[in-house]
């Protein structure tokens, strides 16, 4: 079979599964996801856990498959070649964390959540479009 | 409010896992959302696969939320549309300029053992539950 049509089932298939993950585990909730950040109030420690269930099987997983030299259909991994700390991750992240702990959304969960037909995850995933793009302007006037 | 729910978590983080490794395995691409959905607005021939894991990610999510009453909640009605646009910009800027959010620097970064990702996973957590504790209990903002 042309691999390709193999390699884009198996994306749509995986990106089924990390869908149903994100609605089981409720991380689609954005409450759910301010009751983990929020320490001090009536604390909901389910995060923890979806994030030790998704790590647990990443840091076993990975490992073994990038031990073979190429992915199943495709020609090579991309992975990030990066390596060392530098400001623009730092300052990214910390930004970043600030936009989650304010309304509860990241990206994975805000798009998935587009397909409840509510106006909240549609209002926020266009914001975040808008953000990322004037992220990309900056970075160009800087470099 | 939210309960602890401790097995649907756990559950929802094996998938979420399962669908990152699914597609490295496959396509050798790493499954951070932030990176694949702003990767749609730059021409480069690898649209596909992304739309199609996005699309998976978005029906997955829409199908078992449709299909299982216990996984659905009422829609937030009194957040603050400017706190959310605000995030989505902040959300949106801060995983462009630090390459990542929860899934590609939590998720992936972690299960390759990435000091970058680590970094970052620390800064966004840190920054969230900062800035969660700080809207609620201070200064009061809903949500």
């Amino acid at each position: 079979m042309n691999p390709h049509i193999v390699s884009s089932a198996a994306a749509l298939f995986c990106g089924t599964l990390f869908g149903a993950g994100l609605t089981l585990s409720a991380m689609v909730n954005p409450e759910k996801v301010l009751n983990f950040l929020d320490v001090l109030g009536h604390w909901d420690p389910s995060l923890a856990l979806v994030m030790g269930g998704a790590v647990a099987v990443t840091l076993v997983a990975f490992p073994l498959v990038l031990r073979r030299p190429r992915p199943w259909f495709g020609a090579r991994f991309h992975l990030p070649q990066k390596s060392t700390l530098d400001a623009r991750l730092l300052i990214g992240a910390a930004f970043f964390g600030v936009g989650w702990g304010l309304a509860g959304y990241c990206p994975g969960p805000a798009l998935a959540a587009l397909s409840f037909g509510r106006l909240e995850p549609l209002v926020f995933v266009l914001a975040m479009a808008v953000g990322s793009w004037i992220a990309g302007r900056v970075q160009q006037q800087r470099a | 409010m939210t309960d602890f729910t401790p097995w649907t978590a756990l559950a929802g983080g094996l998938l979420i896992g399962g669908g990152a490794t699914g597609l490295l395995a496959t396509t050798g691409r790493i499954a951070g959302i932030s990176g694949i959905f702003f990767g749609l607005a730059r021409a480069r021939g690898d649209r596909l696969w992304r739309l199609l894991f996005l699309a998976g990610m978005v029906a997955g999510a829409g199908v078992l939320f449709h299909q299982a009453p216990t996984l659905q909640f009422a829609p937030r009605t009194e957040f603050p549309l400017v706190t959310l646009v605000v995030a989505g910009l902040l959300v949106g800027f801060g995983t462009r300029l630090g390459n990542g959010c929860t899934s590609g620097h939590g998720v992936c970064g972690l299960g390759r053992r990435s000091v970058r990702s680590l970094a970052a996973t620390l800064v966004f957590m840190l920054t969230g539950v900062v800035t969660t504790v700080v809207t609620r209990h201070w200064l009061g903002v809903a949500g």
